[in-house]
């Protein structure tokens, strides 16, 4: 089973994927000869194709400035909150082209849910925090949103640690309990793709720890895409791996194979540290 | 030693010394001012002792002086001479003390200038009163008897000083109890009934004007019209009944110079024997006249009684500012700062804004007074009280106007502060609301505007504290020397946003610089310009503590 996904996935490793990628299922997320422009002069991602395997992990990893968490920014429209920022080449996701104008953007931004590199809780409770996507969506029934919250918090791996506090401040919690929140928070509106970009990056090993425990528990109902600076953690977590360099992807494959034995010279490099 | 200066120079000491100078200078200075307002303000309300003495000034005839001792300076005799007093040009200076001799409808004048060194039999008599009164001033003297509208039980009882002072006060208190009343029927029902009369009128010519008045109305018109003149009239009788049982009696008074007044009882506010008072009595009647400067209604052109109504009007102002002010300064902070394009507009705009704040007040004050009440008041007017017309309702200066105008002024303040507030907030709380799908409305809602509360209290506070002491723009656009009654009282429609209100600012302006009598005016100025600080501060208190409750509610995540 691992072997064909990674079989196919290979095809479209390098950026040549070309047939009909909509009809598969397996695919959670399609992009197509993707660029992003922050502004005229800079070009920050370049030509980028590649195909995103559903209800997998795949981490992105390369160096600062190489265009990871940009592209992952893609996938929920994040992008357009910066002036000047355009993007051409297409991103479907479940065959849905996401840049179409049809699109609603606060819809996918729900579907594809996102957790960033420091953890940002509201200033509210605990329990409001979780609710907070379900409120936007105008669900304010107290039996449904205890039971989701409850949900999300057992999903995150937080309730027993918060169920006794739920309407102290979020801002009370430590920063991984803070992180898992954050997690909990979007696993709550039931998104099909979760991004994280460097969840782990600004807590302590052991926090970071339960986040990839957690990473793992959740790998099963998600499809995830994780950016990371920490080869260990991408090796410890992903199914899948892919090396960007220069806003480039150099190359896409199953996380065994890149790690241990890449087809390009500079993902070697990188990955066993030579890098520059 | 030189290298030990430039040692202590490098490490910064000559900077912390200027800084902490500075520090010590401001400090000093606040408390300074805090001091002499409060010193010279509440010094006011003390009973001091009453004088009486006999003064041969050379060249004029001896008079007889009672009053207080205010205040004392030192003269070169020539300046005595050069203003025709013949005095001892071998004496270099004569000690001149100030007199408060009360009596202004004896004397003419109830200051007065005295050369301490031919004043004579200087003694305190326990006898000697003071009386506080509605109309005149204070007048001191000795009672000599009382005039009541019945017998006493014993003519020869009146004749012990004692015994009369306790029956004259025993009357007092019944007569200020019928007065209070009478001030009550008059303040209230009577005043109720007045304005149900002309609200009446208006609506009868309302429709005369639509051409809606028919016979059947007329007549109900004056039906009502002669219901609320029935109970006018009824009103009129109790307070005339009122007005017999407090006339009854009066007290007669041997003022200075031996001459003989006739009080009214009615006409007494107050009198007290401040010679014989002990300190407890005297602490019960500081207590009283500092509670009577708050609470109670100006008399006598402002110069004595309270500031309630002052005081009144500028807390209802500075709210109904703050109203106005709030809303107004956040959303054209959020638009400018959330939703319009950064570029050379959005920075055109905020230099304007800035530069609001420097205008100076008058100007906000002539654009009131031509754009709200003119412009706008007039247009209201014209449409909605047209019946009224030609007297004004909302075309005059007001308390609706005045609260916009110093809305208008303090706008940019509330503005700059929230802007400032939105722009701290972490972009990444705005991302983590709008990944979970939020909308940019919802996200501003339920997380921008929440957490930028703290700094719009702290621009409210600016806002106040720039408001509650403006008194140059208030003068064009509602605030009056003295207003006819409080703009929140219990006639219809309760607020009164068209009526001109007083205001403690100008208040200190009109008592200070407007008021004839300049001495009996300077304590209260200086009791009205410690009000006035005391509830800047006490509204800025209030805002301050519900900001640091909203900042601890949501302390931005820092790192």
């Amino acid at each position: 089973m691992l072997m064909n996904e990674n079989n196919e996935c290979d095809s479209q490793a390098g950026g040549n994927s070309t047939e009909n990628v909509k009809t598969r299922s397996d695919a959670c997320i399609d992009i197509k000869k993707l660029n992003l422009y922050y502004s005229k002069d800079i070009h920050a991602l370049r030509d980028i194709s590649l195909s995103i395997p559903r209800n997998k992990v795949t981490a992105f990893i390369g160096p600062s400035g190489c265009g990871k968490s940009s592209l992952l920014r893609c996938f929920n429209r994040m992008n357009d909150l910066i002036d000047d920022c355009h993007i051409k080449g297409k991103i479907r996701i479940d065959g849905d082209d996401i840049y179409d104008k049809r699109i609603d953007v606060a819809d996918l931004r729900r579907r594809v849910g996102m957790v960033f590199q420091k953890p940002n809780p509201f200033p509210k409770s605990v329990y409001e925090n979780v609710a907070y996507g379900l409120r936007i969506q105008g669900i304010n029934s107290r039996r449904i949103l205890d039971e989701v919250v409850e949900d999300a918090l057992r999903a995150a791996a937080l309730w027993d640690e918060v169920k006794d506090r739920l309407d102290d401040s979020a801002l009370e919690l430590s920063g991984g309990q803070q992180q898992r929140l954050v997690i909990a928070r979007t696993i709550a509106v039931e998104p099909e793709v979760l991004l994280l970009d460097e969840p782990a990056s600004s807590l302590d090993p052991i926090s970071t720890l339960r986040i990839e425990e957690l990473i793992n528990e959740l790998r099963a109902s998600y499809s995830i895409l994780i950016v990371t600076h920490n080869m260990q953690q991408a090796a410890r977590v992903s199914d899948f791996a892919a090396f960007m360099d220069m806003g480039r992807l150099v190359e896409f494959d199953s996380t065994d194979t890149l790690f241990t034995n890449p087809s390009e010279r500079q993902t070697e490099d990188y990955i066993t540290g030579r890098y520059g | 030693m030189r290298q030990k200066l430039k040692k202590w120079s490098r490490a910064g000491t000559p900077w912390i010394w200027i800084n902490a100078g500075a520090v010590a200078i401001s400090i000093v200075m606040v408390l300074g001012l805090l001091g002499v307002l409060a010193v010279n303000g509440l010094r006011h309300f003390w009973p001091n002792e009453v004088s009486q003495g006999r003064y041969l000034a050379p060249g004029f005839k001896p008079t007889e002086l009672i009053g207080e001792l205010t205040r004392t300076e030192w003269v070169a005799a020539e300046v005595l001479i050069a203003s025709g007093l013949r005095v001892d040009p071998a004496q270099e200076r004569y000690r001149r003390d100030l007199w408060k001799l009360g009596n202004r409808d004896l004397n003419g004048i109830d200051f007065a200038w005295v050369l301490a060194d031919f004043v004579e039999e200087v003694s305190t008599p326990e006898s000697i009163a003071v009386f506080e009164r509605k109309q005149g001033g204070v007048l001191y003297g000795a009672i000599s008897s009382l005039e009541l509208g019945e017998e006493l039980d014993s003519a020869d009882a009146l004749s012990d000083d004692q015994f009369l002072w306790a029956q004259f006060q025993s009357r007092l208190e019944e007569v200020r109890e019928l007065d209070k009343q009478i001030q009550s029927i008059q303040s209230e029902q009577l005043a109720r009934a007045n304005s149900d009369l002309e609200r009446l009128r208006l609506r009868e010519r309302a429709a005369m004007l639509e051409g809606e008045l028919s016979p059947s109305l007329t007549q109900q018109f004056s039906a009502q019209r002669l219901e609320i003149q029935a109970e006018l009239a009824n009103l009129q009788h109790q307070l005339n009944q009122l007005y017999a049982q407090i006339d009854r009696d009066s007290v007669l008074v041997r003022a200075s110079n031996a001459v003989d007044v006739l009080i009214p009882l009615a006409e007494i506010v107050r009198a007290y024997q401040p010679n014989s008072l002990t300190l407890a009595g005297k602490l019960s009647l500081y207590s009283q006249r500092l509670w009577e400067f708050l609470t109670a209604e100006p008399r006598e052109g402002n110069t004595e009684g309270g500031v309630y109504p002052a005081i009144f009007g500028t807390v209802v102002m500075v709210l109904l500012m703050s109203l106005f002010v709030t809303p107004f300064g956040v959303i054209a902070a959020v638009y400018l700062r959330e939703y319009a394009k950064q570029g050379m507009t959005t920075r055109i705009i905020r230099v304007a804004v800035n530069n609001l704040a420097g205008v100076p007040s008058v100007v906000y004050g002539v654009f009131g007074l031509g754009f709200f009440v003119y412009l706008i008041g007039g247009e209201i007017d014209q449409l909605f009280f047209a019946e009224a017309l030609p007297a004004p309702t909302f075309g005059a200066p007001g308390l609706l106007w005045a609260s916009l105008t110093l809305a208008l002024l303090t706008v940019p303040v509330v503005i700059v502060a929230t802007e400032e507030g939105l722009t701290r907030i972490p972009r990444s709380v705005r991302e983590g609301s709008l990944a979970l799908g939020a909308t940019k409305f919802e996200t501003i809602w339920r997380v921008i505007l929440p957490m930028a509360s703290p700094a719009m209290m702290t621009g409210l506070i600016l806002a106040i504290a720039r408001a509650a002491g403006e008194v140059a723009p208030l003068m064009l656009v509602g605030v009056v020397k003295l207003a006819p009654s409080l703009p929140v009282n219990g006639i219809y429609p309760y607020v009164h946003l068209d009526q001109q209100f007083m205001h403690l600012g100008f208040h200190i302006y009109d008592v200070g610089f407007q008021s004839p009598n300049v001495e009996a005016a300077r304590p209260l100025v200086f009791a009205t310009a410690l009000l006035l600080v005391s509830v800047i501060a006490i509204l800025n208190l209030t805002a301050a503590v519900l900001r640091n409750r909203l900042r601890e509610k949501f302390r931005s995540l820092e790192i």
